[in-house]
């Protein structure tokens, strides 16, 4: 295939997977590895350096959005983000020693994992009052948020050492898959630290490209992020998930929710058997 | 106050957010220009990414990167636009760093400094 043909197409594809990363808020890199690798026949080293650059373009191109709502937490996202900056470089140098065909595989398995959250997230109960660790006003992790009516409501945190590790293993698997991690960053927010998730959701698109960032040194250095193919993934992804964000009010969440998972569930499976084959 | 506006979390995200906004838009056009020259370079030339090539050294390196930048190298361009969104994220650190500080919030100042450790050696990786 020749180069102009090949970014064109390169581009289409992340338009898609920006544009369905947003609009189901798992964004965009979840899609674009297994889109390289088992269509594009793109090495997964390759994919994995690519998509890592386009969840920085997104997590910080989507940021003044959210920024408006006053929904996320500086101090939280920061606080948290020493768990996955460490554990985002960790990652980066488990990805040098571990096989592709084991990468392809792990990746496989988070894909699912993300498939089984989404579909669960459309299903979610109601929040009810919970405990809170004492830590959490010692921690400054204590917030509020606008209640929609003009007031604030106020939250705590609870289970703060078990987010934290659950961060680090987010960290982990952003710097091994070169993706944003945002499904785990969201479960150790909303599921273990009790955190309103709407609090949760804007936080971690925060925290995405700071924990990226982390790993996106070694990436460069070890020679993953190709500039011909990051350049139309960047962009790509970035403008599909501008797109995605603006008419995520709009759009039938719950319909796509169910197709986006299928795709993904699908997409898991493939490279789970790929991965086994070796055809990766 | 002299209608001066009080500086705390919430104006803190903000800010950060105009940063973050602004240094994606630099790294796109950046990343645009550089792409557009690198195919039109490597035009016609057939592609293959199946078998994994570690990128050439001054791709790898900032301190060869900047000598082909100046050469209008397309590659080169794209790798620096890359660079400079890299740097997005760290800049929204430092300026944590700065936010809290203000804050008299010597906790978070502390926790702000790890984090931008921690993305230091990252980054020092690449030199």
């Amino acid at each position: 295939m020749h180069l102009e043909l090949f970014t064109v197409l390169i581009f289409g594809g992340a338009v898609i997977a920006g544009l369905l990363g947003a609009l189901t808020g798992l964004g965009g890199g979840v899609v674009l590895v297994p889109l390289l690798t088992v269509l594009f026949h793109v090495d997964i080293r390759y994919a994995i350096g690519a998509s890592l650059v386009s969840v920085i373009a997104t997590s910080s191109g989507a940021a003044a959005a959210y920024v408006r709502e006053g929904f996320s937490s500086v101090r939280i996202g920061m606080f948290l983000e020493m768990a996955t900056t460490v554990g985002a470089i960790f990652g980066a140098f488990l990805a040098g020693r571990v096989p592709t065909r084991a990468l392809a595989m792990i990746f496989g398995v988070v894909l699912i994992y993300s498939a089984w959250l989404s579909w669960q997230q459309s299903r979610r109960k109601q929040e009810v009052d919970h405990p809170e660790s004492p830590w959490s006003d010692r921690l400054r992790l204590s917030g509020s948020y606008p209640d929609g009516c003009g007031g604030e409501q106020h939250y705590k945190v609870d289970r703060i050492t078990a987010g934290f590790a659950t961060m680090f293993g987010a960290g982990t698997l952003s710097g091994l898959l070169g993706i944003g991690s945002g499904a785990v960053k969201v479960l150790a927010m909303d599921q273990v630290m009790r955190i309103p998730f709407k609090v949760s959701t804007t936080t971690s698109n925060f925290m995405i490209g700071v924990t990226a960032a982390a790993s996106a040194g070694i990436y460069l250095h070890r020679g993953y992020v190709d500039p011909g193919l990051a350049f139309p993934v960047m962009l790509g992804v970035l403008i599909g998930s501008l797109v995605g964000a603006k008419y995520l009010v709009r759009a039938q969440v719950s319909l796509l929710r169910t197709i986006f998972t299928l795709v993904i569930l699908a997409l898991g499976v493939e490279m789970i058997v790929n991965g086994w084959v070796g055809k990766l | 106050m002299t209608g001066q506006r009080k500086f705390d979390d919430q104006r803190m995200e903000y800010i950060m957010g105009r940063l973050l906004q602004a240094g994606v838009m630099l790294a796109s056009v950046v990343v645009l220009v550089g792409g557009i020259l690198y195919v039109r370079d490597h035009a016609a030339a057939p592609m293959n990414y199946r078998i994994f090539v570690s990128e050439p050294a001054f791709l790898r390196h900032p301190g060869q990167l900047f000598r082909h930048l100046a050469a209008g190298d397309g590659a080169a361009i794209v790798q620096f636009g890359i660079l400079l969104l890299i740097a997005t994220p760290i800049a929204r650190v430092v300026f944590a760093v700065i936010g809290f500080a203000i804050e008299h919030d010597r906790l978070y100042v502390a926790v702000s400094v790890f984090v931008l450790m921690v993305l230091m050696v990252s980054l020092l990786y690449l030199s």
